[in-house]
């Protein structure tokens, strides 16, 4: 870290600065004591905090973001695990293809996949529908965890497979007791990922939402169209907060193991 | 440790991999019979399909054709975590995300021991290699000499009656080999369990093998025990490899071996008249005489150079046909020889061996 020089350590300063300020600004914005966006804040108060918490609709919406981006994470994490094994451990025609097939969401504008996803679901009838929730947002979940279960994976060293072979271990113990534990941390952050895109998801749930089953952000999407509330500071900032500690969890704790 | 199981013959038949469409075999119906209990090593070069080989019989890698049989087992059909053999691999291959005895626990774990069992066992199997007092350490934090004991360790917590072992020295420096082929050797002693070792260390497979079986280009040259192969090569590439060698190329007739200005007693062989042979003398077979001249057992030669060597002395020659060759002189027996010097080198025919050129 010494060696780095300090015009560039002052461009990476800037650069962070530049990213995370727009997000921090809504911080004191929600600790405001007025109804407006003003900021600075003339003056300092929690019941915006307080009507999020004890508002049923916004605990309604919260709830129905965890609980998606929960299933969301078991479903693209098994998935993405599965897909990863496939393209980095078998040779077939198509990989690349396949590959490019299943990072298109991510590649794809976002706006493109909802009209698409929409169009489907009119369909099917599954606009509005949790299980369409569920299935539209894996869709976005997925690359994320096929990059970096596809990354442990490439570095993992497949001698430890024929090691654990010839020592008595089933392909499955092998998975379970080798494989496994040592791409553990790119299945992990994969998870986090994978939480993460479906907890903020917006454009494809605007579109996929109903009366009755709405996501977090898109009801702080509809409350910053419709009315100058400051609880939407609040629902921003508990948003941030967890979607924070969620991707700082995975670091926190490597580097507890790189100490053991 | 009187509970092992006294080790497994190992019966080899026509057994041959070849890579994709690769124009040669890796292996070429190599046959091949190793004892019960004996310590075999597969020595050769790299790419001469010894290791190919071992991972055949470990089951790491199918086998084109050919039988292979462990005790009265036919295995060619097994897969490698049914065939109940230790396997010691080049660079370890510890899990690094287990401690050293649960790596060495991790076989008796697949087996569904009793727990007691398994670290009664893993607890002895620690101290045989001597790694009693790590067994809570991770492999990173162990040095490589010791990462190989606990390899060693788990290879043969389960009693295999086969241990297969490829390269398993070459990662370490000279003196950690030296001491390690001791370890291995007194294992092997102890456990009685049969070996198969691959190197391409002459030295470590003349210091640590019952018998030795030389690979080359896929197929199997000689088997036999060290000063078999040694002192009775039979092909070239074995002289070459084992040592160094003085060869006469020449054609047989009558008894005789002649050819490039040479004419030599050639020993009894079941080579036909009119082939090609060579006669392979050892360096330290030779004899040196300072006045020239040849005859059935001798050839002359012009010394080159000569190279101190501690206990012993090589004097580098040069035949009168061109051919390079070199002398092996004991400290004490030294003829009064300088580089430059014509000389007779002559050898008794017991120590000339004949192989096909």
């Amino acid at each position: 870290m010494s060696r780095v020089s300090w015009p560039l350590r002052a461009v990476t300063a800037l650069v962070a600065v530049w990213l995370v300020v727009p997000t921090l600004i809504v911080i004191p914005l929600s600790f405001t004591d007025r109804a407006s966006f003003a900021f600075p804040p003339k003056g300092w108060s929690l019941r915006y905090y307080e009507r999020f918490f004890t508002d049923s609709g916004w605990l309604i919406a919260l709830f129905n973001s965890a609980q998606l981006a929960l299933i969301v994470t078991v479903v693209a994490t098994a998935l993405g695990s599965a897909a990863s094994f496939a393209l980095v451990r078998s040779r077939f025609r198509g990989a690349g293809a396949l590959n490019g097939l299943l990072m298109a969401p991510i590649v794809v504008p976002t706006i493109i996949v909802a009209i698409a996803v929409y169009a489907t679901f009119l369909r099917w009838g599954l606009v509005g529908t949790a299980a369409g929730f569920v299935l539209a947002h894996t869709v976005l979940a997925t690359p994320y965890v096929i990059v970096t279960v596809t990354s442990a994976l490439r570095t993992f060293d497949r001698r430890l497979e024929r090691a654990a072979a010839s020592l008595g271990a089933t392909p499955w113990a092998t998975l379970r007791h080798v494989t496994l534990p040592l791409i553990l941390p790119g299945v992990a952050s994969g998870a986090v990922f994978a939480f993460v895109t479906s907890f903020d998801e917006v454009v494809v749930s605007l579109f996929i939402q109903s009366p009755e089953l709405q996501t977090l952000p898109v009801r702080m999407f509809s409350g910053v169209t419709n009315e100058v509330d400051p609880t939407i500071a609040a629902a921003s900032t508990v948003v941030v907060a967890i979607t924070t500690a969620l991707i700082l969890l995975p670091q926190l704790l490597r580097r507890n193991t790189d100490h053991a | 440790m009187p509970d092992h199981s006294p080790g497994a013959g190992v019966r080899v038949r026509d057994l041959t991999k070849r890579f994709g469409s690769a124009a040669r075999p890796a292996v070429d119906a190599v046959s091949l019979d190793v004892r019960p209990g004996e310590f075999m090593t597969f020595l050769g070069p790299s790419g001469s399909g010894k290791t190919t080989t071992l991972n055949m019989i470990a089951g790491l890698e199918g086998v084109t054709g050919g039988e292979i049989r462990i005790g009265d087992r036919d295995v060619a059909a097994l897969p490698a975590h049914r065939r109940d053999l230790g396997v010691v691999f080049q660079q370890y291959a510890l899990f690094p995300h287990m401690t050293a005895a649960q790596n060495v626990a991790f076989p008796l774990r697949r087996r569904k021991l009793p727990k007691a069992e398994i670290a009664e066992r893993v607890a002895r199997t620690l101290d045989l290699v001597r790694l009693g007092d790590h067994a809570d350490r991770l492999p990173r934090k162990l040095s490589g000499g010791q990462q190989q004991r606990v390899a060693l360790a788990r290879a043969i917590v389960f009693d295999p009656r086969v241990l297969l072992m490829d390269e398993p020295l070459g990662a370490l420096d000279k003196k950690l080999r030296e001491q390690l082929q001791i370890e291995i050797a007194r294992l092997h002693r102890e456990l009685g369990v049969t070996v198969i070792f691959v190197t391409h260390d002459q030295e470590e497979a003349l210091a640590l093998s019952d018998r030795i079986a030389v690979f080359n280009e896929g197929r199997i040259e000689q088997v036999g025990t060290a000063s078999d192969l040694y002192e009775r090569p039979a092909t070239r590439f074995v002289a070459a490899f084992l040592g160094d060698s003085n060869a006469f190329e020449g054609t047989l007739s009558g008894g005789r071996l002649a050819g490039d200005g040479l004419d030599l007693r050639a020993p009894a062989t079941d080579l036909p008249d009119g082939s090609r042979a060579a006669l392979i003398v050892r360096p330290e077979r030779l004899r040196l005489s300072g006045a020239p001249g040849s005859g059935d057992n001798a050839v002359s030669a012009d010394v080159t150079d000569i190279v101190y060597q501690g206990a012993f002395r090589k004097v580098l020659i040069r035949f009168g046909n061109g051919g390079a060759g070199c002398v092996r002189e004991a400290i004490g027996a030294l003829s009064d020889i300088a580089p430059g010097d014509r000389v007779t080198v002559h050898w008794s025919p017991d120590h000339a061996v004949l192989v096909p050129a």
